[in-house]
Formats: structure tokens, sequence, C-alpha cells
């Protein structure tokens, strides 16, 4: 099939240098602004409302956000390389939304899994969880990971077992090191989606994360995807933050960076 | 008091008033989450109808966080008229509901100065979608910056021209669409990411100077926390209103980082030398869930804890006051229905506390609502006299991450209700030919008309 057998990809236009008002009194004017936002400005109107360009795009992007929270972890990609899989007490996608209260816990078997199949003791433990965004690990674990663990091995660390969360939310890397007296925990999960991009993870991670610190023990990298910080890039960063962690034993508020 | 009722032959006994007011909201996810809703529809109703026997003065009696813990319950309590609270302190709710519904609206705003916020609340408890509407409709509640909002026939908009770095040229950009569209009469106000001194001097500054030069009545504002903007107007930054978040209990106000004596401070300064002619300088946000999600709810439920606010800030007689209703995500109020309930009891409750109402009907990616239900709500709050509403470029804000309402959205509303901006403001863009007999011309939507700034 040809290109001209289909509709272009309207979610390939690019909105940054695109002005789309009716005879603007001047056109580069209008260009110029553009090119200083993203936001949705220089769109034009059909009468007093969007049109239908406009109306499409912002509906094609709401839609793959949505369709990232709802979507699942293709667990596939995590076998490669021995992740331990387990499950907060969250039974379902919905459940996991109302419930943030149970997307931070285990029941006390899966901890009892966790001490009796992962490497007690680890220097640096490595959580991933969907959180709010399963494409967000399905597009950057395969070039973040072997990224992340070559750089740990290099330094000498100890890497424990790495564990997925399965309806997991950022606390739980609390329960995880405490069970495995991680020195510290790295916890990457999908971001809630925006309209920009619905593939953007973050990074959690504190030294000796525990459930009686506040949530200002963490340090965190956000923006984590291809138009964003790009994985391979992020996951160097990460392992020369975890080294800082390390040396100084603290994190978050705690550090001065 | 009585709180024992029997329903369709089932006896249900609640064990306190707070439990009644939990049990008789309509039901929202943020309730369940706290574990205090009503366990099925038929409790629920069997507590709307306990409420409805409750008299006012019981409410008073009894607010949802002791006074001898809360500084924002010594606020409410405090703040009562004597007069205007004995001539309703022996009604009933479901009484009182019924006097909302009957009397004129110039009359209730009488009667406001004697309601605390349980009232208020226990009130929205009884009420329809429709009476929610009906009700807030009624109350005109004008306020005076230096330019006043809130008159019957108006519909005004805050310019929300968020960007992901704060950059002043992308920031402006915006501000230069959104006064095309006739937008920004409200306020032009910016969400910073940098909440830091210079960045908020250097943006309010710049909002000041497109107003001056471009001679646009309406009021200026930068978004951080209350403590930096203070700074900024000490440094002799322009400042037309002051902003800060605020919740309904002395520990979630914590969280934000305030008390009530820091916002009296910010208030003195602004009555002092904010740049504004006034007198009403300070603008609020709120939204329901707030105060769980801070673990400053006391066990009471989000509308209750909600109305709490509008209690707080009548002290500080604010220009504008918005909720902003779907942010805060499903854990709090789950879908589209949750979301319009939840936007048009926070809109009624303002007014019936006499505040001038605003809402950010919006929505995250994570909630079972999308832009249909949003243009819905907007509808239904302007049938209910809302004085104002977001305007960012198309519904999406590139630097908060959720959807709200567009530039496009205002000017249809104004359309199809013959609503107009700010008097000043309608003037002032009649001269710039962005409206032509209240309508837009073709050279609106353009924002090149500002290509000589």
């Amino acid at each position: 099939m040809t290109s001209e057998d289909l509709l272009p990809d309207i979610s390939r236009l690019d909105l940054t240098s695109r002005v789309t008002v009716d005879q603007p009194l001047d056109l580069e004017y209008c260009s110029r602004l553009k090119s200083k936002t993203l936001a949705r400005i220089c769109v034009g109107r059909a009468g007093y409302r969007y049109k239908t360009e406009t109306w499409l795009r912002f509906r094609a992007d709401h839609a793959v956000a949505m369709d990232a929270v709802w979507s699942e972890v293709d667990e596939s990609l995590l076998e490669p390389f021995g992740f331990f899989k387990v499950q907060t007490l969250i039974h379902n996608k919905d459940e996991y939304l109302t419930r943030p209260d149970l997307g931070r816990r285990f029941a006390p078997e899966v901890l009892q899994r966790i001490q009796s199949h992962c490497l007690p003791g680890p220097d640096v433990q490595i959580v991933v969880a969907d959180g709010l965004s399963s494409p967000a690990i399905n597009e950057n674990i395969e070039d973040i990971y072997p990224m992340m663990l070559e750089g740990f091995q290099a330094k000498g660390y100890r890497v424990g077992t790495p564990i997925f969360v399965k309806f997991g939310r950022v606390a739980t890397m609390d329960r995880i090191s405490e069970a495995l007296n991680a020195k510290v925990t790295l916890l990457l999960v999908g971001e809630r989606p925006g309209l920009a991009t619905g593939e953007s993870m973050g990074c959690y991670m504190a030294y000796e994360s525990s459930t009686t610190k506040p949530e200002s023990q963490r340090t965190v990298v956000s923006n984590i995807h291809k138009l964003g910080t790009p994985p391979v890039e992020a996951g160097a960063h990460l392992v020369s933050l975890v080294e800082i962690l390390m040396r100084e034993k603290k994190s978050g508020v705690d550090l001065k960076l | 008091m009585q709180l024992k009722t029997k329903l369709f032959d089932k006896i249900y006994q609640f064990k306190d008033l707070k439990e009644v007011l939990a049990k008789a909201n309509e039901e929202k996810s943020g309730d369940n989450l706290a574990g205090i809703s009503a366990s099925n529809t038929a409790e629920r109703i069997a507590a709307k109808v306990v409420l409805s026997e409750i008299t006012l003065e019981e409410l008073y009696n009894q607010p949802v966080v002791p006074y001898d813990e809360d500084e924002v319950t010594r606020i409410i309590q405090d703040s009562i008229d004597t007069a205007a609270y004995h001539q309703i302190k022996n009604k009933t709710v479901g009484e009182f509901r019924e006097m909302v519904l009957s009397l004129p609206g110039s009359e209730l705003k009488n009667l406001a100065a004697g309601l605390t916020s349980e009232m208020v609340a226990a009130t929205a408890k009884l009420m329809s979608n429709l009476d929610l509407i009906y009700g807030a409709q009624k109350i005109e509640v004008p306020a005076t910056c230096n330019t006043t909002i809130g008159k019957t026939g108006t519909l005004a908009s805050r310019l929300q021209p968020n960007h992901p770095t704060d950059d002043l040229e992308g920031v402006m950009a915006s501000v230069q669409e959104g006064i095309s569209y006739g937008v920004g009469d409200a306020v032009i106000g910016l969400n910073p990411v940098d909440d830091s001194l210079d960045n908020v001097v250097r943006i309010l500054t710049s909002f000041k100077d497109f107003m001056n030069h471009w001679r646009i009545p309406t009021q200026n504002c930068v978004l951080a926390h209350i403590t930096t903007q203070m700074k900024a107007i000490e440094k002799g930054a322009p400042a037309d209103l002051m902003f800060q978040s605020i919740a309904g209990s002395q520990k979630s106000n914590a969280a934000f980082g305030i008390t009530v004596g820091l916002l009296d401070e910010g208030y003195d300064l602004m009555q002092r030398c904010g740049s504004s002619s006034g007198p009403n300088r300070m603008y609020f946000e709120t939204g329901q869930g707030s105060e769980l999600s801070s673990e400053g709810h006391h066990g009471a439920d989000q509308v209750t804890m909600e109305a709490r606010c509008y209690g707080l800030a009548r002290r500080y007689h604010p220009f504008l006051l918005n909720t902003v209703v779907g942010f805060i995500g499903p854990e709090y109020l789950y879908d589209a229905k949750q979301v319009i309930r939840a936007g048009l009891e926070d809109h009624f409750m303002g007014k019936l506390t006499g505040i001038p109402m605003g809402v950010d009907a919006c929505y995250t990616n994570h909630m079972k609502a999308d832009q249909n239900d949003i243009e819905n709500l907007l509808v239904l709050l302007t049938a209910a006299n809302c004085n104002y509403f977001m305007g960012i470029p198309v519904a999406d804000d590139v630097m908060l991450m959720y959807q709200s309402t567009s530039f496009h959205d205002i000017a249809t509303l104004r359309e199809i209700t013959g609503k107009q901006p700010i008097q000043e403001f309608a003037a002032r863009l009649e001269e710039l030919g962005i409206l032509h007999q209240g309508k837009l011309t073709g050279r609106a939507g353009d924002p090149s008309i500002f290509a000589a700034c």
C-alpha cells in the first residue's frame, strides 16, 4: 500500500510552527509567537468554535493519554531481565485509580515471597511500577534498564533482583526496601499522561527508603521519554545520582544537589 | 437532636451530625476513600431525611472541626452576623432550602452573613442539580478591583497563559492570543513553574506593561506562594491581586504553608501596597478533596470541608475565588457525573456564602471525563450566573498538564447567552476592533493585531 492509499496521521502534524488563523494581519508574527510556546495558539476559529483540525488533534492527543492510563504493561519485555513480579492489594485499574492507599501496600504473603525470592541486602534495588502509564514502561524500559544495570555493576554495587509491581504506587518502594534491607531503592513509574505525551516515566530514589520517613526522603527525576530526557541519557544520569546517594548516605531534601 | 429515622420500614441510626452530613452527600469517590460515605443509596437518602430536620442552630453548635482545635472554625463562627443568624437559627435545613429557593437573591444576601459553612453545605446536600443552578443564579455577587466583576449580564474570564518554562515571550504569546478572543477581563494570571522572587517580579511587570501599553482595563496576578508575592510587592512589583490556595482546616492550610496570620499579613499588605484600586484585592483557589489529600479533613466530608474554604475566604473580601473542580483526580471525583455535581455544589455554596465565584471546570487524563463533559458543565454554570471561567489555548494547559476551558469556549458562551465581558474591558475590545456591538469581529482570534507591541 502506498502513502496515497491512506489519510495522513494527524498526530504527526508538527504544531510548533503551524498557523491556521484565516488571513492574519501578520503571518510572520504569528509564526514567531508559535515558536515560543507549545500552547495551542494561532489556531483560528470556525465561527466561535474550533476548526475541525484543531478539535480532532485535541481529541487524538487526549485519546492516547487516556488509553495510556487504562492499558497494561507488556510483561514479556521484562522477562529477559529476570524481573520478579508482584501485585499490590489492588485487583483492577478502576480500584487502582480510586484507592491510592491500597496501591501502596502488599499482602503479608507477597512481602514474604519478595523476601524469599529476591537478593537480600542489595546496594541498589530496582523496582518498576506501572503507575498511571503503562506505555511509559513499555517504551522506555528496554533502553534504560540495561544501561543502569551496566552502570551499577561497573561501580561494583551489589544489584538486587529487579521487581515489577503491578498496580503499584510510588510508596511501594518503601515496603520493598524494608523487606530486603536495601541501601538505595530506585523506582521507575509511569507518570500521569499529559496531552503532549503518554509515555513519560518518572524515577524516585531514596537511601534506606522507609515507610516511617516523609515523602521528602525521595530524590525525583521526571519527564523520561524520547521527547523529554531520552531513556539512555536518563539511565546514565540515574547511575550518577545513585552514586551520590551511596556516598552521602542520604536522599531527597536532606541531599543538597 | 434526632439522628434516627425509618425509611421503607428500615431503621437508620447515625452516631453524630458529622456522619449525617457525610452520608447525605451525593456519591463522591473521595468520601468513599475516606470511608465515610453512605453504604448504599437508601442510607444516603435516610441521611438526607435526618439532615432536613436538623436546625441551623444545631449545625452552628457542632462544627465538623472543633472550635478549640482549628482556627478556620474560629474564623467562621466568630464572624457570624448575630442579627442575621437569629433570623434563621430555628429553621431546619429542609425549611432553609425552601427559603433559598423562594426568596429573591437580595434577601438571601442579607441572610448570608448569618450562615456558617456547615449550614451552607447542609443546604447544598438537599438540593438537586437544578436547585443548585437556580439558587446560585439568583444571587448576584459583584466585587471590584480595577474593574467590577459579577454583575448580572456579564461573563468574565481568567486568561491563564501558562508555559512549561515560564519563557516570557511564550507566556506573552498566549496573552495576546487570549485578549484577541476577548478573554482576560477577570485577570491575566500565570501559574509559575519557578516560584522565585525574580521570576514573579518579572512576570507581574510584563503583564502590567502589556496592560498599560494597550490600555487594557483588567487585573494582573502571578499565582506563586503568598510569601513570594509579598516579597515581590515589598520590592515594588505591580500586583493587582494577591493569590493563594486555601483549605477548610488549619491542618490542611499548614500543608499549603499558610496560616490565618499569614493571610492577614498578605491582605494588609495588599490594602496598603497593591497596585489596584480595590477594595477587593484577593484571589483564592479551592477544590473538593484537598483536605483529605493532606490528611486535614478531620473525618468530615469533602463538600462540608469545601464550604469552610468559602467561610474562611469571606474574611478577605476576595475579588476572585475559583474552585478547581476536576484537577485533583479520580480518587476524589471519579467521573464526569461527580465533577459536574461538585462544580455546581461549589459554585452554589460560594455564592450563598457571599463569595464572587468562578469555576475552573477541568479534568485530568486519568479521570473518566472528557472535553464534552466539561463543556456541559460550562453551560450549566453559565446558566447559574457564574462570574468567570478559565481561558486557556484550546483548553490544554501545557504546564499543569490538565485540560480546562478555552478562549473559544468563553466567546461561545457569551454568544449563546448574550452575556458580555466586564464593561470597561468590553469597551476597550470595541476600540481595538476585537468586538463590534458585542460580537467578535473578523479580527478576533488573530494575535498579530498586537504585532506593533
